[in-house]
């Protein structure tokens, strides 16, 4: 340890700083929140294996419980593989929120100067990432114990929107709860019921692939998918500011 | 620098500041001491735009909060008794990160003379978990003059120091007021606000109830005065 009286703190070299304002600054603050949660996801491991392992145990018990004829099993996978998204996505949002708090990092957030929906596009956006790694991960192994193919263009497609929806609606309720004692509880009790308008198109459009309905019966869930996840992005977008600040 | 007037924050029933009025010029150092629940953290809180005010007008740096946040922000460097970094990333990664939501040009040049200055050059690939306590606190400190702010917040920043980090962390604390820059501390320990600050305010139930110069007063002084404010 250094003599104390040896350190310098302040140099006389002034510090040349970005404008605050503007897109560029926008995006690099959500490019660095990014960058940040996937290096420390990537030490610590903590929530991509959490996520992971709750994922495969729920397509797993399934399995074993439901004992299905190949038929009925394509009318129950989406109704299966939506429930697992949705609770194994409930431990990811919880965590990543947890990682913010433990340290007072989100205050560290809060303290920069950049309107404050950058932070929370940063952190939806991380989410997303380890969301669609687990997705992309669970769907083969799910294809292979179930002997269903999911490797549907626009199955793909409602996942993804899906996941764009739950992530919307999740970062913005996991920020709420994280202030909260009992924020591992709180949190889906809390979203389950807000995210189910984009959950029940999502589980109806996925189901329509699967069972290969006509793309006119699959459009009107999908329209409602793309309109949810509009609308929560836009609601999560004017509120963040006022959920984080006491 | 900092004009504060008729402040009041409740949470829900409670009121914790009452009609608080505080002022502090440019290259001021005042240290706010008051007992547990007295509202200092939440008065900081509030300087530093973490927490909005109920009714009352906070101007920092000729900007009014809540409205003008952002105008604060980069002028503002706030160290809490929580490092506000990330434990499983490097010192290294923990202040370039910072440094490019502050929008440092040449983040990597910044990052190098900061750690330089708080003393963590050799430790700038270890993870910040694997810190000692005072480690932490450097590099916090570090954290927050990254940007250069002209106002730093301390919250608290000797809480589970030992000896010698403190004496550190202290020192950095002067070189910071050397230089010209308004400091707000909360601290509960007298002697070393005593020792520190030139102006001390005594917060008690949410207003300040005394405030003395540090060259106006005997320090032997302080607890007395301390004690018949607190306990009045």
């Amino acid at each position: 340890m250094p003599e104390a009286g040896s350190t310098k703190v302040l140099d006389d070299q002034p510090v040349t700083l970005r404008r605050s304002s503007g897109l560029g600054a926008y995006l690099r603050s959500i490019g660095a929140i990014v960058w940040k949660d996937l290096v420390v996801e990537l030490r610590s491991r903590e929530l991509i294996s959490a996520m992971l392992v709750f994922a495969l145990l729920v397509i797993l018990i399934f399995n074993f419980a439901l004992e299905l004829d190949i038929r009925t099993r394509e009318t129950v996978t989406s109704g299966v593989l939506w429930v697992t998204f949705a609770f194994a996505g409930t431990l990811g949002l919880n965590r990543s929120m947890a990682v913010e708090k433990d340290r007072g990092c989100l205050d560290g957030l809060l303290l920069v100067p950049v309107d404050r929906s950058a932070i929370y596009f940063g952190k939806a956006i991380g989410n997303l990432v380890f969301m669609l790694i687990v997705e992309v991960i669970v769907i083969p192994l799910y294809s292979v114990l179930y002997n269903v193919n999911l490797f549907q263009p626009g199955l793909l497609a409602v996942i993804l929107l899906g996941s764009i929806g739950y992530v919307a609606v999740g970062t913005l309720l996991s920020s709420m709860a994280v202030h909260t004692r009992t924020r591992d509880v709180l949190l889906p009790i809390l979203l389950f019921p807000v995210v189910l308008p984009v959950l029940v198109p999502a589980v109806k459009a996925s189901n329509g692939f699967l069972q290969g309905f006509e793309m006119a019966e699959i459009w009107p869930w999908l329209n409602l998918l793309i309109v949810y996840d509009v609308i929560f992005i836009a609601i999560a977008f004017m509120v963040f500011d006022y959920v984080v600040e006491e | 620098m900092i004009d504060v007037k008729g402040l009041v924050k409740t949470f829900g029933l409670k009121s914790v500041l009452r009609g608080l009025e505080f002022h502090a010029d440019r290259g001021e150092f005042v240290a706010l001491v008051g007992p547990n629940g007295a509202g200092k953290t939440t008065f900081l809180r509030i300087l530093a735009s973490l927490s909005r005010p109920s009714m009352g007008e906070v101007r920092v740096a000729g900007y009014r909060l809540p409205t003008q946040a952002a105008a604060v922000r980069i002028r503002l460097g706030v160290v809490s008794h929580q490092p506000l970094l990330y434990g499983d990333l490097t010192a290294e990664e923990n202040l370039t990160f910072y440094a490019r939501m502050y929008g440092v040009v040449d983040p990597e040049q910044r990052v190098r003379a900061v750690l330089g200055m708080v003393c963590l050059q050799a430790q700038r690939r270890d993870l910040v978990r694997k810190f000692s306590r005072g480690m932490q606190q450097r590099l916090a400190i570090g954290r927050a003059i990254l940007h250069d702010p002209d106002i730093l917040l301390f919250d608290e920043p000797h809480t589970g120091l030992d000896q010698e980090a403190a004496a550190m962390l202290d020192t950095l604390l002067r070189d910071v007021a050397a230089r010209g820059r308004t400091i707000v501390m909360t601290s509960h320990n007298l002697d070393r606000a005593a020792d520190l600050a030139q102006r001390i305010d005594i917060l008690s139930k949410g207003v300040i109830a005394a405030s003395v110069k540090r060259a106006e007063i005997d320090p032997l002084d302080l607890p007395k005065l301390y004690r018949s404010v607190t306990h009045a």
